[in-house]
């Protein structure tokens, strides 16, 4: 089966703070035709959307890494939950670039058509826009509290 | 993956989200320079009363879904009649 791999790749944390947590070596990448998998999401696919769902309380999905993002959207998106003082040990970043079965996964896992995608407690928050306006009017500063996965104000 | 260009185009989507949505304002701006690629729209729909943010942009995404799998930017602001006139009046 193809997706034996599980994003073995994308489940490494862009953020370098974070500790790893997922070693499965990675098989060369399978390139099947896209029109294949963007049809169906695997049981595999799902399952290791699961995992890197649950992989922390703050999961993106993003084209890039936060340190080098490969597009204006997750960018704005990383500055959005530096912004907010999002905790690393609280975050993971998956970088769907290095990954075509994530990358189209992701879209229908979440039932959303564009990259990045922002996970809270397993829970779909949104995309860019509704991150950016979630930001500015204060909701998603309440939401990270909430979830209590911000560093703490007075260090 | 996808072509040079999209074959998407604001006219197109405008006249989907009318017919779909019954939206009373429809503004689509390309930001892609000519590739189809990238597009900005402001929606002002009835149908999106009481629903939140989330929800609102499904919506859309679903009338659209073809559209956007054809496109690398989405950026939909949505509006209920009565947000968007607010919006004007205090701009």
């Amino acid at each position: 089966m193809f997706s034996r791999k599980v994003f073995a790749s994308a489940l490494r944390p862009a953020w370098s703070t974070v500790p790893l947590r997922v070693t499965r070596p990675t098989p060369a990448p399978f390139q099947i035709p896209s029109a294949l998998y963007a049809r169906f999401l695997s049981s595999e696919t799902r399952a290791a959307i699961d995992k890197a769902v649950a992989s922390a309380p703050v999961v993106l999905f993003m084209k890039g890494t936060p340190e080098t993002p490969q597009c204006g959207f997750s960018r704005a998106s990383i500055q959005i939950l530096g912004l907010q003082g999002v905790d690393p040990k609280k975050f993971v970043a998956f970088n769907v670039l290095e990954d075509p079965e994530l990358r189209q996964g992701i879209k229908e896992y979440s039932d959303w058509p564009t990259i990045p995608q922002l996970y809270i407690d397993k829970e779909f928050v949104g995309g860019c826009d509704i991150l950016m306006s979630m930001h500015q009017n204060g909701e998603l500063a309440k939401l990270l509290e909430d979830k209590n996965v911000v560093v703490a104000a007075d260090q | 993956m996808a072509d040079a260009t999209s074959g998407v185009t604001a006219d197109l989507l405008r006249m989907k989200l009318i017919e779909q949505l019954q939206a009373q304002y429809v503004e689509i701006e390309d930001l892609s320079g000519g590739c189809g690629q990238a597009f900005q729209a402001v929606i002002v729909s009835p149908q999106f009363e009481s629903k939140t943010m989330l929800a609102r942009h499904r919506l859309v995404n679903s009338v659209l879904k073809t559209e956007i799998a054809a496109i690398h930017a989405w950026t939909p602001k949505c509006y209920t009649p009565e947000q968007w006139q607010k919006a004007q009046g205090s701009a």
